[in-house]
């Protein structure tokens, strides 16, 4: 968020973690808590400059008292609750959650989800070849950027983003019930007849690589991306005053993708088309 | 808003007709007008106050499908522009609802229920004829297409099925209940021409007994005539709750230990202190009248056959909670509830029984009916309000609970039809009057939604505390050997023949593990495949599921895969799948955001563990 100074010091909110005495300022959630305590608890659909749509609930935790499991991410912290992150009732639904997704979508480019399904002893193969998916393929259609829907988990992430919490251009939204909901822009259109602008402020906070660069898109087809061989740089966008962060990604002397940095207090990770996408003329070597 | 309207899709004639009526003519072509000229060139329109009439989003979906039968792209472009919608967001919330179509469709769509009820009554008979006289589900025929559906609120007549024939001024609706091949086919060819429909009060067997509470003016009173309703005592109540004040009524509605009949049994007195004692104004009452769980035709009944208790009922609920304004949310498929409660409300605001003076008493009231459009998940408290504000129906995830932060973000009341008409009885005679009857926990009479196996389906109303088997009796006993008893619905569980003592109240059926929930109470005789059913009642979850959530989302496609699997198994041969099961649905139950993912596999548990279905 923001940092605003001259902001009366927040309330301390004391309950118990793991059965540990915790403060946290009110307002906090538990997966603040959580990660000031130093626990890790997964997370798909939180994200640091969103406010959380709790709809992955791969961050339940148990809170003493309730009848169902609380999403950490978005529950805030209340005065005396007690709070339990690693019990069996918790994990046995961390696992299942991984399990519905992985055997649904493709996670291959989903950080650490591989690790989670380790860590938790998910077992997305158990519901059969049978078992429905995502069946998406690629939407290729533009230069910029891809949207590949196989890998999409539908966490509301890139419709924030684009519409009322950043971008404020609604181009795309989820379409459908249930199962068959999707991302889509009206008519399930192509990008170019969408509302478009290309900010690609939904790619920067898109959990699971469902977009990504084109660049990084045919890369990755090609079986060279390669994030070992990358070098990040950060620098700033030299096209108007406003001055965001960019951070390159480069990969053999190209830019493979732009990034822009989240915690930076004016533009929080987002940027527009210039930023984002215009640096060709950085590799024009001619 | 970065807004791009399609270059190329118009409206026809019709389509900008259709929304026009709803919204009145565009003002210029800011808002899907022709051009912009003179004064209108400069000054762009829309902003904010366009934005605020996002809530007709739904009313101006309506008014397209009553219309024309469909969406096209030129006419949700035109709805679009004239509400000033991301066409993203409104394609969104076209393609969440059932009832609606974005592809091209006949005017005419015939809805056949395959749900529990009208399946044990031969709906798969009904769906073959249909196919021999229409072709396959799905494919247009003579200006018709057919679908099946899941329950339709139609029980007592199972098999049933609908049809809507989209057109000017409104559209031809048909009931058809219970149907045949033959009458479902002719429907769907001349909707206008279908038989009417049997009065109200044929849903009630015991219409007309002395002992009836909430029923009884079902079938006594003329449901059109104010004249009638106030002469058998209408507007009483409303009258005694003026002279107790707000807090009066609250105090009456508390001590007489209402609770909620929608399901999830919350003391009415203290959801309308909580949201009356709210700061921030204005405050909204909705009266849920979704009414989708299969197997509950309660609320259609209520409203069909007394329709000015309602009226009277929100009236009072709305001066209790410090609403001016209130939302009947009732659902799409009820074409004779939503012409009688319209014409009720149109009545009593002529009279002064609504309006800005409700009575001379100063307090002002209106009642505003809003249409679902075929998503069980709409009658969830908070899908409403998403609902309502022309939003895609996902629920909300509470905290903040409704009662502080509502419909459009203010504090609200949301309340069943069965429960707003209790308060009637307990303002006239009184809170202890009224707790006299049932039983400590669960005060006042309850209405049972007996459909299936029995001999007279229908609504009964029984004090709270009556047997299982003593409902049946009064339905007139099982038809058949009975196999099990469904009750509170979908949502709700199975119990065996042999439980017929379980007491019927909220607290006896929960020390039974089981619910009342909406009270469905479905008799199945051995006839009925079970494991049919139970893949049914998977399938409707399935089909249902907003999709927000992963345990819910995926965790009923999971469920319904696995109960494919074994709809033919039964012992070591299941148990692989039933293990399965369990797992999935302990998940679902734990951490699916609403009550939909949370309950969606309570019945199969319950015909697995208490049936011994697959043994
Ligand atoms: C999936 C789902 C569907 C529901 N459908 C209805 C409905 O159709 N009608 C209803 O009154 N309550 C329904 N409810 C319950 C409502 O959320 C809410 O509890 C109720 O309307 C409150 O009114 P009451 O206190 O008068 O019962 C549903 C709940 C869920 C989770
Ligand atoms: S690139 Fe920007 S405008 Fe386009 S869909 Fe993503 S967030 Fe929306
Ligand atoms: S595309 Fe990415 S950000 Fe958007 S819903 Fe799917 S996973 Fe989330
Ligand atoms: S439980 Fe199901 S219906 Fe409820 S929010 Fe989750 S996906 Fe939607
Ligand atoms: S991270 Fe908390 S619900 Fe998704
Ligand atoms: S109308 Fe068919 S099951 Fe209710």
């Amino acid at each position: 968020m923001t940092a605003v100074p001259l902001q009366p010091p927040r309330r301390l909110i004391e309950f118990t973690l793991d059965g540990e005495a915790v403060r946290v300022p009110e307002g906090a959630t538990i997966l603040d808590a959580c990660r000031a305590a130093g626990k890790d608890v997964p997370t798909l659909c939180q994200g640091d400059t969103l406010t959380p749509k709790n709809a992955c609930r791969v961050c339940v935790v148990e809170v003493e008292g309730a009848r169902t499991l609380a999403p950490a991410c978005s529950r805030r912290a209340e005065p005396g609750m007690a709070v339990r992150t690693d019990t069996e009732r918790a994990r046995h639904s961390r696992k299942v959650v991984l399990e519905l997704l992985a055997s649904s979508v493709d996670l291959s480019t989903t950080p650490r989800a591989e690790e989670w399904i380790k860590e938790y002893e998910a077992k997305p193969e158990r519901f059969g070849a049978e078992a429905a998916r995502m069946n998406e393929a690629p939407k290729v259609d533009n230069d910029r950027y891809v949207r590949d829907y196989d890998k999409c988990i539908l966490c509301y992430k890139c419709v924030d983003a684009c519409g009322e919490q950043w971008q404020n251009t609604f181009a795309i939204a989820v379409a459908g019930r249930g199962f068959d909901a999707r991302i889509a822009a009206e008519q399930d259109a192509a990008l170019p007849d969408s509302a478009c602008v290309y900010c690609g402020n939904c790619i920067e906070v898109c959990p699971t690589g469902a977009l990504s660069f084109k660049s990084e898109f045919d890369l990755r087809a090609a079986g060279e991306w390669d994030e070992e061989r990358q070098a990040e740089t950060t620098t700033v966008c030299a096209y108007c005053g406003v001055g965001c962060n960019l951070t390159l990604h480069v990969q053999d002397n190209e830019i493979v993708k732009v990034t822009s940095p989240h915690d930076n207090p004016v533009t929080h990770g987002n940027l527009c088309i210039k930023g984002r996408f215009g640096y060709q003329h950085v590799q024009n070597r001619d | 808003m970065d807004l791009k309207y399609s270059p190329t899709a118009r409206p026809t004639d019709e389509e900008r007709a259709a929304v026009d009526d709803l919204l009145g003519p565009p003002e210029s072509g800011w808002d899907g007008g022709d051009g912009r000229d003179g004064d209108t060139l400069r000054w762009a329109r829309g902003g904010r106050a366009a934005r605020d009439r996002r809530d007709l989003l739904l009313p101006g979906l309506h008014a397209l499908n009553d219309r024309i039968g469909w969406l096209s792209p030129g006419a949700l472009d035109y709805l679009c522009r004239r509400l000033t919608v991301p066409p993203a967001e409104a394609y969104g919330v076209a393609t969440f609802y059932s009832l609606f179509s974005v592809a091209p469709r006949p005017a005419t769509v015939l809805r056949v229920c395959t749900d529990l009820a009208c399946a044990a009554k031969g709906s798969a008979e009904v769906c073959a004829g249909l196919e021999r006289e229409l072709g396959p589900a799905g494919t247009p025929s003579e200006g018709a297409v057919w679908q099946p559906s899941p329950c339709l609120g139609l029980c007592e007549r199972a098999p049933a099925a609908l049809a809507v024939r989209a057109g000017t001024p409104a559209p031809a609706t048909a009931v058809v209940a219970p149907a045949t091949p033959g009458t479902a086919a002719a429907a769907a060819r001349a909707p206008q021409d279908a038989a009417p429909e049997p009065y109200a009060e044929e849903a009630v067997p015991q219409a007309g007994s002395p002992g009836l509470v909430l029923l009884r003016q079902v079938g006594t009173v003329d449901p059109a005539s104010l004249d009638d309703y106030r002469a058998h005592g209408g507007y009483a109540a409303l009258r005694r709750a003026f002279a107790l004040g707000p807090a009066g009524v609250i105090r009456e509605v508390t001590e007489a230990g209402l609770v909620g009949r929608g399901g999830a049994a919350f003391p009415t007195g203290r959801k309308w202190d909580a949201t009356a004692r709210q700061p921030d104004h204005p405050h909204y009452l909705i009266c849920n009248a979704d009414e989708s769980e299969p197997g509950t035709f309660k609320d259609r009944v209520l409203m069909e056959g007394d329709p000015y208790a309602l009226v009277e009922a929100m009236t009072i609920a709305g001066y209790a909670t410090g609403a001016h304004h209130g939302y009947l949310y009732l659902r799409g498929e009820y074409p004779r509830a939503l012409a009688r409660i319209q014409y009720a409300i149109d009545q009593a605001r002529a009279r002064g029984l609504l309006g800005d003076d409700v009575l001379g008493q100063g307090y002002a009231f209106d009642i505003e009916i809003r249409r679902g459009a075929g998503a069980y998940i709409c009658g969830e408290e908070t899908a409403i309000f998403n609902s309502i504000e022309g939003q895609r129906g996902e629920p909300r995830s509470k905290p903040p609970f409704p009662v502080e932060k509502g419909l459009f973000g203010k504090p609200t009341a949301v309340n069943n039809v069965e429960t707003l008409v209790n308060v009637l009885s307990i303002l006239e005679r009184g809170a202890a009057a009224y707790a006299a009857t049932g039983t400590e926990g669960s005060t006042g009479t309850k209405l049972f939604c007996v459909s299936g196996a029995v001999a007279r389906p229908g609504i009964y109303e029984l004090p709270f505390g009556v047997t299982l088997g003593g409902l049946l009796e009064t339905a007139g006993g099982c038809t058949g050997t009975p196999r099990a008893v469904l009750l509170g619905g979908t949502a709700g569980g199975f119990v065996r023949p042999d439980e017929l003592d379980i007491p019927l109240t909220f607290e006896g059926t929960r020390a039974a593990g089981t619910t009342l929930g909406s009270g469905v109470v479905m008799v199945l005789d051995e006839t009925v495949d079970l494991p049919r059913i139970l893949l049914r009642i998977a399938e409707f979850f399935r089909d249902e599921s907003c999709g927000q959530c992963v345990p819910c989302r995926v965790g009923t496609v999971r469920q319904e895969e696995a109960l494919l699997r074994i709809k033919d198994r039964t012992g070591a041969a299941a148990a692989d799948d039933i293990a399965l099961l369990r797992e999935v649905g302990r998940a679902m139950r734990d951490a699916s955001i609403c009550g939909l993912g949370q309950t969606a596999w309570n019945a199969v548990e319950s015909a697995i563990d208490r049936l011994g279905v697959y043994q």
